[in-house]
């Protein structure tokens, strides 16, 4: 028996949620007493396999199929839930994200198996297998009992510390086959902003709002980020009005993000925008109305305007970081 | 082309939400077609428009006092509905009775919101299509249609995903598919005389259960720092808060 992990990568890279998806499947297989065993596709430098077994994964399955190189759900799909036949798994762990929900949703229908996305927490497994996750974008929680005997389940960010004492993993090569019907849909490009932290994955992201009058002002946005090592987001109405593109809004409709520490300026608070950041450890609101409804939503405040506030601070940040 | 919309009745986004005796406490409660599936539906529309798609479809599972609803759908343009007479337990559930109308009425394609707003499970779409063993892409936010070929721009973590794929399919939408459509008077009265076929559901085991509810944990007040020493924030950032 198995806890089987998926890891995601991009371009190779594993990326940070995986590593946390493996440390919360260690510490599962570890509760359940069985093995806990990461699958990686296009996963090819041997030093990022081994980063696996730190985070607590005792066997690595690589797989190194060109055809699978680029993230697809269908024969991605059908390689996981040959992995998991294979091993024998009782649970599969995918980090969350829009890819792995999707691919959650197609690995519960070929394995019979319940599912459960955006988990916060390791499950109870005291009496049965109870998972806790956040519903209604963030303002409740609800404890959801898994009764089938294959469990799915996506993992939302800092659901568990990341493990690095693990040790070295048995790595091996898992070649699938994959039925040719999985290959209809063709992806013809991708667009992708090079370089920039995804938002999702920050520790740290800096957001404005209306506040800033215009998208000629958000070098103040972008500067504070790059003191902080921060990913960007905006409101709403600015990735409505165009000043940022879609991929930066944060909110119900949009991105939902839980960093260790968010930064809003100018962003006065919706109840829509704080469904995406209400599960950020610090919340930091700099706005010149002292009544914007944010305040009441977050840790620390500055009541200032963005324009002279922002650059002070990123004065104080450059000489305090 | 035949396109089936499913829809959800969920929660006004602004909404305060509480529980009740360990149920969700509706009183005040504005209901609303779940935002992704609205722009779902104005693709829809749109395409139907343009000539490109022959029908629309509405789908609910719900019990009757989704109607209203369902009606709205109908008044954004779409021609007919199917609600399945049924409280909405869980994705697996949902997926399954999708499934087993698709099956009898073959659409060529099925489209919903990336996720519903209440539950956020984001499941539906790709159990659907696995049910129906066809291609599945979410989140779109563009989708053309030219013949049976269909170009669509997937969102990925920082980017777009472009893809091509031939119906029939499924897709999880998200804005900016489409504009928002307010539905007209015109609209607001033939939705009243248009189908709307009620079925019953069909068997489903239970693979998950919501055992119970809880709201997260009240925050604490807010710590003003004054405007002319940002630098003290940093300061708390740092040693109090200890998120730097």
């Amino acid at each position: 028996m198995s806890v089987l992990i998926v890891v995601e990568s991009v371009d190779g890279e594993i990326k940070k949620s995986s590593i946390e998806a493996v440390s919360y499947g260690a510490l599962l297989a570890a509760k359940l007493q069985v093995t806990p065993v990461a699958i990686a596709i296009g996963v090819q430098d041997q030093a990022a396999l081994q980063a696996l077994g730190k985070a607590g994964a005792s066997k690595v399955l690589a797989v190194a199929s060109e055809l699978l190189k680029q993230p697809q759900v269908l024969p991605y799909a059908s390689a996981i839930a040959l992995a998991a036949t294979q091993e024998k798994a009782s649970v599969v762990v995918l980090p969350k994200s829009t890819f792995s929900d999707t691919l959650a949703s197609r690995l519960a229908s070929k394995l019979k198996a319940g599912a459960v996305t955006g988990v916060t927490e390791l499950p109870d497994t005291s009496a049965g297998f109870k998972v806790k996750k956040s519903i209604y974008t963030g303002k409740a929680f609800t404890h959801v009992e898994v009764k089938s005997a294959i469990k799915i389940l996506t993992v939302a960010k800092n659901a568990v510390q990341p493990k690095e004492d693990g040790g070295a993993p048995a790595i091996e090569a898992f070649n699938p086959s994959i039925p040719e019907s999985d290959f209809k849909t063709k992806i013809t490009k991708t667009e992708k902003a090079s370089g920039d932290l995804l938002l999702t994955e920050a520790d740290i992201v800096v957001s404005g709002g209306r506040g800033l009058k215009g998208p000629e002002h958000w070098g103040i946005v972008l500067d504070l980020a790059k003191e902080l090592g921060a990913a960007t987001g905006c409101s709403k109405p600015v990735s409505d009005m165009d000043w940022r593109p879609h991929h930066e809004h944060v909110g119900q409709t949009g991105v939902k993000v839980s960093p260790n520490l968010y930064i809003a300026i100018g962003i006065s608070g919706a109840i829509q925008h704080l469904a995406g950041v209400n599960s950020s450890k610090c919340i930091v609101v700099i706005n010149k109305d002292p009544e914007a409804p944010f305040f009441k939503a977050a840790d620390y405040g500055i009541v200032g305007d963005a324009f002279e506030v922002v650059p002070k601070l990123i004065a104080a940040a450059k000489n305090y970081m | 082309m035949k396109i089936l919309v499913c829809i959800t009745h969920v929660p006004d986004t602004t909404s305060k939400i509480s529980f009740t005796d360990n149920k969700f406490n509706s009183s005040g409660i504005q209901y609303i077609i779940g935002p992704y599936d609205e722009y779902a539906l104005a693709r829809a529309v749109e395409l139907k428009e343009a000539g490109k798609a022959s029908s629309v479809t509405v789908l609910n599972v719900g019990e009757a006092d989704t109607e209203p609803t369902i009606r709205k759908a109908l008044a954004i343009g779409a021609d007919d509905a199917i609600r399945v007479n049924a409280n909405p337990r869980d994705a697996w559930y949902v997926a399954s009775q999708i499934a087993a109308i698709a099956t009898a009425e073959k659409y060529d394609i099925i489209l919903m919101g990336r996720e519903s707003i209440d539950f956020n499970g984001g499941l539906v779409h790709g159990m659907v299509a696995e049910l129906l063993g066809l291609p599945s892409v979410s989140p779109i936010m563009k989708l053309e249609l030219d013949g049976t070929k269909a170009s669509v721009a997937r969102e990925i973590e920082g980017g777009k995903e472009y893809l091509e794929l031939e119906t029939p399919f499924v897709a999880g939408c998200q804005e900016p598919i489409a504009e928002w459509k307010i539905p007209n008077m015109r609209g607001i009265m033939s939705a009243r005389t248009k189908p709307l076929k009620v079925v019953e559901p069909v068997n489903v085991e239970e693979g998950i259960s919501f055992v119970s509810f809880e709201l997260p944990p009240a925050k604490g007040a807010c710590k003003m720092v004054d405007a002319t020493t940002p630098e003290k924030l940093l300061e708390l950032l740092k040693n109090e808060a200890k998120v730097l």
